[in-house]
């Protein structure tokens, strides 16, 4: 099991969070978890939206102090 | 004091030249001195690419000679770096030769990957290259029917060129009388046309009126070359007759033989610009890791803030301010107009209404560019 990368992505508007995310994914390897970390509104929705339809796993998503906590697991 | 400067792009080129006028009387004096390693004696205006692309720029008209952009205290060689040593504070060149420094700006940029994609090479057009943008150009001449697929890859430099390369196949297209022949798709890799949400409002009913097809949530993991279909992670696909990506990207290859950053990103501080756990190195543009937009633009507000604070340590023992993150990006709307976004970490863009001046504008600043990287501008 490999330690927790963190995303930070918050306050950026370009790339942006989800695109933050999928860069650090296609860097990953399977099996490995990363946590975006977004302090756009949108991303709580946005981001499982892509991971389940691509295929990969939320482990957790949760909103604390305005900063979205997003953990997702890659599958493939 | 030994100022080394990696890279002889945008970023590279005006923290140079900034840093030889902040600091004349100090190399005057033989206190500093400035080298600049680059791996070209020619520097390319990137963004001119897409005009070659359209047949609206030649490829010269994308290139100067370095030397001449460079103020002539700075001593230039054109030797790239094999290996960074930030722990011996000096790097190794292609030649052999060891630069030791003081403090170190790395502005190495980006490469485009689209080898990474299986079936991409062959089968897709791109234009970040004179020769991938000069093929494409003959290849938009030759079509004159079907479907023309837009796809993007991630990371990317540039943001906002997928959305101007829409504008300017509507426009091509419509010039050449073929428009209604041509059905352009758009793919993009989020949930919307594109990443900065004000882009994405404002473009969508711009892609509408322009009868362009999009899909969203396609990031691209193949191209089946024969049967011209490219395909999503997301498992659809799309039929094409000519295929457009804007390939991925990675840091350059000595970013990552050098252990220096996970696909050849430097891990940077957002507000120094300096690499994590190595404050006398300062990353530029496209080489750091930070969530900001890999375009000239960003390079070239970051070493602005990079040269004020590599000078005032060096004057008075502290730097002077952080970078807030600004970018200012042109966007072409078609042949003949254009808009613009500007923001920072903290304020989203102010989109405007496309306008012909600002197409002029930016026009001119095609030209002035060069007085940009001078450090005039």
């Amino acid at each position: 099991m490999s330690d927790t990368k963190i995303v930070d992505a918050r306050d950026t508007f370009c790339p942006g969070p989800l695109m933050e995310l999928i860069t650090h994914m296609k860097q990953s390897s399977v099996g490995d978890t990363l946590e975006l970390l977004s302090t756009d509104e949108g991303s709580g929705a946005d981001v499982p939206e892509w991971v389940n339809k691509v295929g990969h796993e939320i482990l957790s998503n949760e909103k604390i102090d305005g900063v979205w906590h997003i953990k997702i697991r890659k599958a493939k | 004091m030994r100022i080394l400067v990696v890279g002889g792009g945008t970023g590279g080129t005006i923290v140079a030249n900034n840093l030889a006028r902040r600091l004349s009387a100090e190399i005057r004096a033989r206190k500093v001195r400035i080298t600049m390693l680059s791996a070209s004696d020619k520097h390319m205006y990137q963004p001119g690419l897409l005009y070659v692309a359209f047949g609206q720029m030649s490829p010269d008209q994308l290139y100067r000679d370095q030397a001449g952009l460079l103020e002539e205290t700075i001593a230039f060689h054109v030797d790239p770096v094999e290996q960074f040593q930030p722990d011996q504070n000096r790097v190794v060149t292609k030649s052999g030769k060891v630069h030791e420094y003081d403090i170190l700006v790395m502005a190495t940029g980006s490469r485009i990957v689209p080898e990474q994609i299986p079936g991409l090479v062959e089968g897709g057009e791109t234009f970040y290259t004179e020769a991938t943008a000069v093929k494409m150009f003959k290849r938009l001449r030759e079509i004159q029917e079907g479907t023309v697929a837009v796809v993007v890859g991630v990371p990317h430099k540039c943001p906002i060129a997928p959305v101007e390369l829409i504008f300017g196949l509507h426009d091509y297209f419509k010039a050449r009388g073929i428009r209604d022949k041509i059905k352009i798709k758009y793919h993009y890799p989020i949930g919307r046309i594109h990443t900065i949400k004000e882009v994405a409002i404002w473009a969508k009913p711009e892609f509408d009126r322009m009868g362009v097809e999009y899909e969203t949530l396609f990031n691209v993991s193949e191209v089946d070359v024969e049967n011209k279909v490219v395909r999503s992670e997301e498992g659809t696909e799309t039929q094409y007759d000519m295929l457009i990506a804007i390939p991925p990207h990675r840091g350059m290859e000595v970013i990552e033989k050098s252990n220096m950053g996970d696909g050849g990103w430097v891990p940077t501080d957002r507000f120094k610009l300096t690499m994590n756990g190595h404050d006398n190195v300062y990353v530029l543009g496209d080489t750091s890791n930070l969530p900001v937009s890999k375009t000239a633009s960003a390079a070239h507000f970051q070493a602005e803030v990079v040269a004020e604070n590599i000078a005032s340590m060096i004057k008075i023992g502290a730097p002077v301010r952080d970078y807030d993150g600004k970018v200012y990006c042109f966007i072409e709307t078609g042949h003949d107009s254009a808009t613009y976004a500007m923001f920072n970490y903290q304020n989203p863009p102010d989109l405007k209404p496309p306008s012909k001046p600002m197409h002029w504008f930016k026009m001119s600043y095609n030209q002035l560019y060069w007085t940009s990287v001078r450090g005039l501008l």
